[in-house]
C-alpha cells in the first residue's frame, strides 16, 4: 500500500514531463501535432489521481500520509534532501490539478484549433503541469523553490504564446518579473529558515520553531513575511496584483488553467502548507494584504468591460479572499475555497472562451477585425443562442457569489465566518470583516452585471449575432463537467446540510496547529469560527442578496442607469476603469529613477572611469615611456655617448696647436720637460 | 779669491739669461747671440774648476776648444742666415716653419 | 778692494747679458754682448786664466761679435724687409728660465764639490802649449781640421750662384 501511494504521486509528476520533452522535440512531426500525447498523459494523471483520492477517502483518516525522501546534496556542512509528501492535502491539490488540467486539454483541441504554435502550445501545458505538481508534492523548500520558478517560466511561456502581439510579449514579461520580485522575499524567507534551522524539511522546521529555541520573535516573523513574498507575488495580491489582469492576454484556457484554478493557487497552497511558521505579527499583515487585495480588486471589477478582464479582477479578489482566511486563521476555509473557486473560476473562463470563440467566428464571417470580440458591450442576448454555455456560467455565478445549495456559498461563509470571530476577538481590526463582507456584495454585483451584460438584453451587434452559435462538444464537455462541480453537495457529503460545510472535506483537511509558540490552537480557531458562523451566515446571504438586486435593477430592468451613475461619479468611475492607476504611478516612481540611476551609473562607468581613470593609467604609460625614450636618446645617446667623441674631437683640436712649427716652442718645451723630469727624481 | 759657489752662480745666470734669449727672440743674429752667452757660462764654468781643483789646466784647454769651436759655429751660422735671408727675405725665425703643422 | 771689483765685473757681465736677451734693437744688443764679452773676460782674470781671457777677447770679441755686426748690417734692409725684434713667448720662457736659475742654483749650492786650493801661477800660457801639443795633440789636430772645414763651408755657403 505504501509502495503505491508513493508511485503514484511520481508518475503524476514526472508524466507531464516526458510529454513536454516528447512534443518539443518531436511535436511538429507526430500526427495531429501530437495533442493526443499531451492529452493521454494529463487524463491518465488525472485518473491517477483519483484512484489516490478514492485511497484516501477510504482510509479516511486526518493523519493520511506518506512521504518519501532521497539525499541530493551531502557535504558534511550543507545537506540537502529532496522528496515527497502525500497526505490529504496533497491528494485534494493534485485532484484539482489533473482535473482543471485536463479539461483545459480537452477545451483546447477545439479552442487552439488551427493554431500556428499547435504543438509546442501542449508542451508547454504538460511543462507547467510537471511544475505545477513539484509544487504540491515538495515536502521541503528547495524543491518547492524550484518548481515555483518554473511554473513562472511555464506562465511565461504561455501567457506569451501569441508573442507577435507587443501587448502578449510585455504581459508575458510583466507577470515574470513580477513574481520574481516576489520571489526575492520568499528566497530570503528560505535562507533566514535554514540559517536558524539548518534543514530545508518541513518536518524539521516546524519541530524546530516549535521548540522555541532556533529561532524567534522578529526573526520568525520577517522569515514568514519573507516566505509570504513569494505569495504575493504568485498569486497576485496587493501590491504585486499587477500582472494578473495583463495575463488575460494568453490563450483562454490557459487563463482558466493557470490564472483561475492552479497557478495562482499556488501561493494560498503554500501558505497553507507552512501556515503553522507564521507568528501572529505575521498573520496580521497576511489578513490586512488579503483583505486589501479582495476589495480593491473588486471595486475596479464593476467598471471592467473586457469579459476576461472582468474574470481576472475577480481572481484577485478571491484570492484575496482566501489569504484573509490564512490570516485571520481559518486556513482549512481558505483551502476549502481554493478547492471551490478552481472549480468555479475555471468554469467561468471557459464559458467565456466559448463565447469569445463564437464571437471570433462571427466577427470573421463578416471581415469584421476591428471589433473586439471579449468586449461585453459588443455581447448581449446570447442566452438563446449558446444555451449550454449560459446554463453553466450561470451555475457558476451563483456559487461564487455565494448563493445557497453552491458550493461558493460553504467556502465563502467559512471565511467569513473566521474573519468576523478574527475581529470578535481583537476589535480593533474590525476593518477585516468588513472587506470581506463588502467584496462579497460587490461579487455579486459584477459577475451578475457581466450575465446581464453577455446573455441578457437586446443583442447589440445585430449583423453578427445570428452567427453566435454553441461551441463543440469538446468544449461543452468540461464546462458542463465543472458547472456540475459547483453545486453543494458534492463537498458536503456524506452529509447532506447545504447550510453546513460539514462534509468529507471538512473531516479530512484537518488544520494543524501553528507551531509558533504562543499562537492560538487550532481548536479554539474553529470554536471561535463556530460560534460566529450564524451571523456570518445570515450577513453572506443578505449581502449578495443586495448585490444580485443592484445588478438586476442596473441591467435587467433599467431602473437605475449604469451611465447616469459613472457619469454622477465620473472620478471614482475613471478611478476604477483605469485600475487605481497603479502601474502609470509604478512607472512613474519606480520604474523610470531606477531606468535613470542605471543611466548614471552607466555614466560613470563609460565616462569618467573608463575614460579618466583607465585611459589615464593608458597616458601616463605612454608619457613615461616618451620621458624614457627621451632620456635615453637625449640624454645618453647624445650626452654620453657622443659627448665622448666629441671630447675627443675638441682635445684633439686644442692639442693640435701644440704643433706651431716654431723652433721656439719646441726648445721651450724641452726645456720644461727636462725640468719636470729633473724635479719628479729629485723628489 | 771667491769662493766657488759664487763662479758658479754667475755662470749659471749667463746660462739661464742665454736660455731665455734662444727661447724668446724672433731674429737669428739675436738666437745667435743667446747661443753665445749659452757657451760663455759654459766656459766659466770650465775655468772656475779648473782653478779650484788644484790649478788643473785641463780646464784651460777645454775652453780654448769652446772658443774656437764657437767660432767656427758662429762663422757657420752667419752664412747660413744669410742664404736664408737671401732666400726669404726675411730672418724672422717664424718665418722659417716649413715644418708647421 | 778686490772683492768690490769682482761684483762690480760680475754685474756687468749680467746687466749686459740681461741687455742683450731683452732688448728689441739688435744693434744695442750687439754692443751689449760686446760688454758681456769684456765682462767675462774680466772674470777669466779673476779666476788667473790669463791666457783664456787674452784668447776671448781676441776671438769673440775681435771675430765672432764682428761678425755677427756684419751679420745684422747684411741682414737689416730697412726699407724692405720687415725685421721683427719683439721677442715671443717672453711671459712662459721667463719663467721656465727661472724655474732653471732656480733649480742650477739650488743644485750647485748644495753640491759637494771636491775642492783643492790652488797657487796662482805666474802666467799659464807655458804650461798650455805644453798640454796642447803633448797631451791633447790629437784633439788639437782635429779642431784644425774642423776649422778647415768649417772655414770651407762657410766660403761655399756665402759664395751662392756664382
Amino acid at each position: 500500500m505504501d509502495n503505491i501511494m508513493i508511485t503514484l504521486p511520481l508518475l503524476i509528476l514526472f508524466l507531464p514531463l516526458v510529454s513536454f520533452i516528447i512534443l518539443i522535440f518531436f511535436g511538429k512531426k507526430l500526427p495531429r501535432q501530437g495533442d493526443w500525447v499531451a492529452v493521454g498523459s494529463i487524463v491518465a494523471t488525472f485518473f491517477f489521481a483519483i484512484y489516490l483520492f478514492i485511497q484516501m477517502i477510504l482510509e479516511y483518516d486526518p493523519g493520511f500520509s506518506h512521504g518519501a525522501s532521497f539525499s541530493w546534496i551531502d557535504l558534511d556542512a550543507f545537506k540537502i534532501d529532496l522528496g515527497i509528501l502525500v497526505d490529504n492535502v496533497t491528494v485534494v491539490m493534485l485532484l484539482i490539478v489533473t482535473l482543471v488540467s485536463s479539461c483545459t486539454h480537452i477545451f483546447s483541441l477545439k479552442y487552439m484549433e488551427g493554431d500556428i504554435r499547435y504543438s509546442r502550445y501542449f508542451a508547454y501545458l504538460g511543462l507547467f503541469t510537471f511544475s505545477m505538481n513539484g509544487i504540491v508534492l515538495a515536502d521541503n523548500l528547495i524543491s518547492m523553490y524550484m518548481s515555483w520558478e518554473l511554473v513562472g517560466v511555464s506562465s511565461y511561456l504561455l501567457i506569451g504564446h501569441w508573442f507577435e502581439k507587443d501587448s502578449a510579449a510585455d504581459a508575458s514579461k510583466k507577470a515574470f518579473l513580477t513574481n520574481r520580485v516576489g520571489d526575492i522575499g520568499f528566497f530570503i524567507g528560505i535562507m533566514l529558515l535554514y540559517s536558524a534551522v539548518g534543514s530545508f524539511a518541513f518536518g524539521p522546521i516546524f519541530d524546530s520553531i516549535a521548540s522555541g529555541d532556533a529561532i524567534t520573535g522578529l526573526t520568525l516573523t520577517l522569515a514568514g513575511l519573507g516566505i509570504f513574498m513569494g505569495a504575493v507575488g504568485k498569486s497576485s495580491q496587493f501590491p504585486l496584483h499587477i500582472w494578473l489582469p495583463d495575463a488575460m492576454e494568453g490563450p483562454t484556457p490557459v487563463s482558466a488553467l493557470m490564472h483561475a484554478a492552479t497557478m495562482v493557487a499556488a501561493g494560498v497552497y503554500m501558505a497553507v502548507r507552512l501556515f503553522p511558521i507564521f507568528t501572529p505579527d505575521a498573520l496580521l499583515v497576511i489578513a490586512y494584504t488579503g483583505g486589501i487585495t479582495a476589495i480593491l480588486a473588486a471595486l475596479i471589477a464593476i467598471t471592467q468591460n473586457d469579459i476576461k478582464k472582468v474574470l481576472a479582477y475577480s481572481t484577485v479578489s478571491q484570492l484575496g479572499y482566501m489569504i484573509l482566511a490564512v490570516g485571520t486563521g481559518v486556513y482549512t476555509a481558505a483551502f476549502f475555497h481554493l478547492l471551490t473557486h478552481a472549480m468555479f473560476k475555471a468554469n467561468l473562463f471557459y464559458c467565456s472562451g466559448s463565447v469569445i470563440h463564437s464571437m471570433h467566428h462571427a466577427l470573421h464571417k463578416v471581415h469584421d477585425e476591428k471589433t473586439d470580440p471579449q468586449d461585453m458591450r459588443n455581447m448581449g442576448g446570447f442566452k438563446e443562442k449558446m444555451p449550454v454555455t449560459y446554463w453553466s456560467m450561470l451555475i457558476s455565478t451563483l456559487a461564487i457569489a455565494g448563493v445557497p445549495l453552491f458550493s461558493g456559498f460553504l467556502s465563502k461563509d467559512a471565511i467569513l465566518a473566521g474573519t468576523l470571530a478574527f475581529a470578535q476577538h481583537h476589535p480593533q481590526h474590525f476593518l477585516l470583516p468588513l472587506f470581506g463582507f463588502g467584496a462579497a456584495a460587490i461579487t455579486a454585483f459584477y459577475m451578475f452585471r457581466l450575465i446581464f451584460m453577455t446573455f441578457h438584453g437586446k443583442p447589440s451587434m445585430k449583423d453578427t449575432f445570428k452567427d453566435i452559435h454553441e461551441s463543440p462538444k469538446e468544449m461543452t464537455g468540461p464546462i458542463v463537467l465543472l458547472g456540475t462541480l459547483s453545486f453543494f453537495i458534492f463537498y458536503t457529503l456524506p452529509y447532506f446540510n447545504p447550510i453546513s460545510d460539514h462534509g468529507w472535506f471538512t473531516d479530512l483537511v484537518v488544520p494543524q496547529t501553528s507551531a509558533v509558540p504562543g499562537s492560538m490552537t487550532a481548536n479554539e480557531i474553529r470554536e471561535h469560527a463556530h460560534h460566529a458562523h450564524y451571523l456570518a451566515m445570515g450577513l453572506s446571504i443578505g449581502v449578495a442578496a443586495i448585490g444580485i438586486l443592484l445588478a438586476v435593477l442596473m441591467y435587467v430592468k433599467n431602473v437605475i442607469s449604469p451611465k447616469k451613475l459613472s457619469d454622477r461619479f465620473g472620478f471614482l468611475y475613471d478611478w476604477s476603469l483605469n485600475k487605481f492607476y497603479f502601474d502609470e504611478n509604478y512607472n512613474r516612481f519606480l520604474y523610470q529613477p531606477f531606468l535613470k540611476l542605471s543611466e548614471t551609473v552607466s555614466w560613470l562607468d563609460w565616462e569618467l572611469y573608463d575614460k579618466y581613470f583607465i585611459n589615464g593609467f593608458g597616458r601616463i604609460t605612454s608619457l613615461l615611456s616618451r620621458l624614457s625614450g627621451k632620456f635615453d636618446y637625449d640624454g645618453i645617446d647624445q650626452g654620453l655617448v657622443d659627448g665622448l667623441g666629441r671630447i675627443s674631437g675638441v682635445a684633439g683640436q686644442n692639442l693640435r696647436k701644440i704643433q706651431t712649427g716654431r723652433l721656439q716652442n719646441y726648445l721651450l718645451y724641452v726645456v720644461a720637460g727636462i725640468l719636470v723630469i729633473i724635479i719628479i727624481q729629485a723628489f | 779669491m771667491h769662493s766657488l759657489d759664487s763662479y758658479l752662480f754667475i755662470s749659471a745666470m749667463l746660462f739661464c739669461l742665454g736660455v731665455f734669449g734662444v727661447m724668446t727672440r724672433r731674429n737669428a743674429i739675436a738666437v745667435l747671440m743667446g747661443v753665445e752667452l749659452i757657451l760663455n757660462a759654459a766656459n766659466i764654468n770650465f775655468v772656475a774648476f779648473s782653478k779650484f781643483n788644484g790649478m788643473n789646466l785641463d780646464g784651460h784647454i777645454f775652453g780654448l776648444f769652446v772658443i774656437v769651436l764657437a767660432a767656427a759655429e758662429a762663422a757657420v751660422a752667419l752664412a747660413i742666415i744669410i742664404n736664408i735671408y737671401n732666400n726669404l727675405n726675411s730672418i724672422n725665425v717664424d718665418d722659417a716653419a716649413e715644418l708647421r703643422q | 778692494m778686490a772683492e768690490l771689483v769682482f761684483w762690480f765685473v760680475a754685474a756687468i757681465t749680467i746687466i749686459s747679458a740681461g741687455f742683450v736677451v731683452l732688448n728689441n734693437q739688435l744693434i744695442y744688443s750687439a754692443v751689449a754682448l760686446l760688454f758681456t764679452l769684456f765682462g767675462v773676460a774680466g772674470i777669466y782674470v779673476f779666476l788667473w786664466a790669463d791666457f783664456i781671457a787674452g784668447i776671448q777677447i781676441l776671438v769673440y770679441v775681435g771675430g765672432i761679435l764682428v761678425l755677427v755686426i756684419f751679420g745684422i748690417m747684411l741682414t737689416n734692409k730697412i726699407k724692405s724687409v720687415r725685421i721683427s725684434h719683439k721677442s715671443m713667448q717672453q711671459g712662459v720662457g721667463g719663467a721656465v728660465a727661472l724655474w732653471l736659475f732656480i733649480f742650477l742654483s739650488l743644485a750647485l749650492s748644495k753640491a759637494p764639490w771636491a775642492i783643492s786650493a790652488a797657487v796662482e801661477p805666474s802666467g799659464t800660457v807655458r804650461e798650455i802649449g805644453i798640454l796642447l801639443l803633448i797631451d791633447y795633440l790629437l784633439p788639437f789636430e782635429i779642431i784644425s781640421l774642423l776649422l778647415l772645414g768649417a772655414l770651407i763651408g762657410a766660403a761655399v755657403l756665402s759664395r751662392g750662384d756664382a
